[in-house]
């Protein structure tokens, strides 16, 4: 494994480092617990980010794995249904995490010469966590959509 | 959910073989169940679908009990195949006693066995297929829908080499994969190319170009039309297994992309699509009610024998068991791009009745005579059933955590909740070889650990969730986390975090204490650089040691919820 798979606060790794070899995997006895974001504080960094709106269902599609193969570096997939014209397009798009130490993940902003709302990317994720992705409109509609992912110990499958 | 048909041919199948009932010799047992009885089927249609999955490196005729306890959560709570004992029996028409009762389920095992006498054997299995295939030349495909080169002593010293030598004899068109992988990434490659056939796995990429690492569809023209199977290998692999062996390769359900490889083989003019899948039942469930034009699914991973074939949607799911034990036959008539009748029979293979097929004989013994010695070498006898399916826990597992604790000197044990490996008789001898198929992984250190109150909660919460999840996509198939030394409550019907309750050492009936560290011994762990003495060879020293062997009906665990 390299280096770069092991970084300091990995689940999965501590017990590895440490040495020692748990059954299922990971070393959640020895993490020292950092505070993670709950639901709430999700709702909270949302807010700030788009202020009063209502926020719908529906537009945002997320392609995320249901389990992670490795919660150092979740692959995901946004993308937004939208025309992308002058008159309507998706102005931004953010990724917030409920379970990571820091809700607001990230910020992608769109103009309609991006032809289309999508982006591809890795995170990096603490714990078992819903994921959302919040998309807001030129005309200042909000959509979202949420998936749970599972940063699983792992190691029974048979 | 079942068809009429359906019902009908298990019906059929099940008045055939009922003549054996009840406290026969297995000689009796030998005439009542003949080869030409497992072997009658009226065909149907263009194509003959002839299907097995989840071998687990059996070559010879063994022992294997079906689950008693199987739980369903959400909406497949009660259906097949959630259904064990005599809820089984009543839902698919099956008579007590009856051969079709020894081979599908767990009710009255043991004396079940001693008249109905072992199952399996790649040399019964390739007769059968021969059969069919003489019977139907044009029509047939054989399809190995994964699990096959991992689980016995000589699959784990050849590196699985034994497996694939006697997949190509027995002439498979196409399969997918899962414990393969545990061979390592150099290797599942110098496997895959000694194959005659192609290793399909639609859902396997590489990590750094996101490109597909295997072949993912195979055509095939049979009974005048194109067929078209996909593979899917177990998706979560690198969860479960450990992900140093293959650290290049993701997996993943990637449902998407199953939709698009149907799109493509029906655009390049399939009639047929079938998905040779490691996904296991309930996930296969979910996938043939969300895709489109999928024909049928050969389900492999969760172990589930079905007498029947399951319909979700429009697509016709079968699940041949495991461990060898069944041959799956589906027929199936195409008109106009869809199937439109079909017929099925999970034929069990019972050893007794079937002659060996003269070349698989001689190969698997060419492949064991090396071994044969330390394969037969007896270690010691049990006096009790030994089996491991179950949600919860097994006998072989009880016993293997009772060797971890010894051994290892250890207040709680954990063990794997694999699927496979065979069972042993009350009175039959412990062999080497029966050792080696409940633990012949490439993985095998047995550890020895402090492990925190809060740390034991959360392993046994993240395994059940993998097991209990509502959501089958989040769920990985095996079954419980087995315990030595601990025992607990479980709500399967709560969310993670919240099932497991009341856990406590049994030593001292003290309640565990989440800040309190325990010594924990256990086997399997998907970390690298795990130390410790193999699994089997600490397990052979502890039979050795206590000679006979009788475990105890398991009462450590309450269940709720299901």
């Amino acid at each position: 494994m390299s280096k770069n798979d092991r970084p300091a606060l990995s689940r999965r790794q501590l017990l590895v480092a440490a040495g020692s070899g748990m059954l299922m995997a990971a070393g959640v006895a020895a993490a020292p617990r950092a505070a993670h974001a709950g639901p709430a504080e999700a709702d909270e960094a949302v807010k700030k980010l788009i202020g009063g709106a209502s926020i719908k269902e529906g537009r945002v599609n997320l392609k995320l794995p249901q389990i992670a193969e490795n919660g150092n570096t979740v692959p995901f997939t946004v993308s937004v249904d939208s025309p992308m014209t002058e008159s309507d397009y998706v102005k931004s798009v953010y990724i917030i995490s409920e379970g990571n130490p820091f809700p607001h993940v990230a910020t992608f902003n769109f103009t309609p010469a991006s032809g289309k709302a999508e982006v591809s990317m890795r995170m990096r994720m603490a714990k078992t966590q819903y994921v959302r992705a919040v998309a807001t409109m030129s005309d200042g509609s909000v959509y979202q959509a949420k998936q749970e992912v599972k940063v699983t110990i792992g190691g029974c499958g048979g | 959910m079942l068809t009429r048909r359906d019902f009908f041919q298990v019906a059929a199948a099940a008045a055939v073989l009922s003549g054996a009932a009840g406290g026969l010799a297995s000689a009796a047992a030998r005439q009542a169940i003949s080869q030409t009885d497992l072997l009658a089927f009226k065909p149907v249609g263009q194509v003959t679908l002839l299907s097995f999955t989840d071998i687990h490196a059996q070559l010879r005729p063994l022992y294997f009990r079906e689950p008693s306890v199987n739980l369903g959560v959400g909406e497949v709570r009660g259906l097949p195949p959630h259904l064990t004992g005599r809820e089984l029996l009543a839902a698919f028409d099956l008579k007590a006693g009856s051969p079709e009762a020894y081979a599908l389920s767990s009710e009255d095992f043991a004396a079940l066995a001693r008249s109905y006498g072992r199952v399996g054997g790649l040399d019964r299995m390739a007769t059968l297929v021969k059969a069919i295939r003489a019977e139907r030349p044009q029509n047939t495909l054989l399809i190995d829908s994964g699990d096959t080169w991992q689980g016995s002593y000589t699959s784990l010293k050849s590196a699985g080499a034994d497996m694939v030598e006697t997949m190509n004899l027995l002439g498979v068109d196409v399969m997918t994969g899962h414990w393969e992988f545990t061979y390592g990434e150099a290797r599942v490659k110098e496997l895959v190319e000694q194959l005659d056939f192609s290793f399909l796995c639609g859902n396997v990429r590489d990590t750094e170009w996101d490109e597909d690492v295997f072949e993912h569809t195979a055509f095939f023209d049979r009974g005048g039309i194109k067929v078209a199977v996909i593979g899917q290998a177990f998706p979560y692999t690198p969860v479960a297994n450990p992900r140093h062996l293959i650290p290049k390769w993701s997996f993943g359900i990637r449902e998407d992309d199953v939709q698009k490889r149907i799109d493509a083989a029906r655009a390049a003019g399939a009639a047929l699509v079938v998905l040779a899948s490691h996904n296991g039942f309930d996930v296969d469930r979910k996938l043939a009610s969300r895709v489109k034009g999928l024909d049928v699914i050969l389900t492999g991973h969760t172990h589930d024998a079905i007498p029947a074939v399951i319909r979700a949607g429009d697509t016709l799911l079968v699940a041949a068991g495991s461990h060898g034990k069944f041959l799956a036959r589906l027929d199936v008539e195409v008109r106009g791009g869809r199937v439109v009748d079909h017929a099925f029979r999970l034929i069990p293979v019972f050893t007794d009745a079937i002659a060996p097929d003269p070349a698989m004989a001689a190969l698997i013994d060419r492949l064991r005579a090396p071994h044969e010695k330390e394969l037969a070498r007896v270690l010691g006898r049990t006096e009790t059933l030994l089996y491991r399916r179950g949600n919860f826990n097994g006998t072989f597992d009880d016993l293997i955590c009772q060797a971890l604790l010894a051994e290892r000197d250890a207040e709680i044990a954990l063990s794997p909740g694999f699927r496979w490996g065979s069972s042993l008789l009350p009175g039959q001898d412990i062999t080497v070889e029966d050792v080696y198929n409940l633990t012949a992984i490439t993985y095998p250190a047995v550890y020895r650990n402090q492990m925190s109150g809060a740390a034991l909660k959360e392993i046994l919460e993240d395994v059940a969730d993998n097991l209990f999840h509502p959501d089958p996509y989040y769920q990985q198939g095996g079954d419980m986390v087995r315990v030595g030394g601990l025992s607990y409550a479980i709500d399967i019907g709560k969310p993670i975090g919240a099932r497991i309750s009341d856990m406590r050492l049994m030593r001292t009936g003290e309640p565990i204490d989440a800040a309190k560290t325990y010594t924990v011994a256990g086997w399997a762990s998907v970390n690298a650089h795990t130390e410790g003495p193999p699994v089997y060879d600490l397990v052979s020293r502890h039979i050795e040691r206590n000679k006979i062997i009788a475990m105890p009906e398991n009462r450590s665990i309450r269940v709720a919820g299901g």
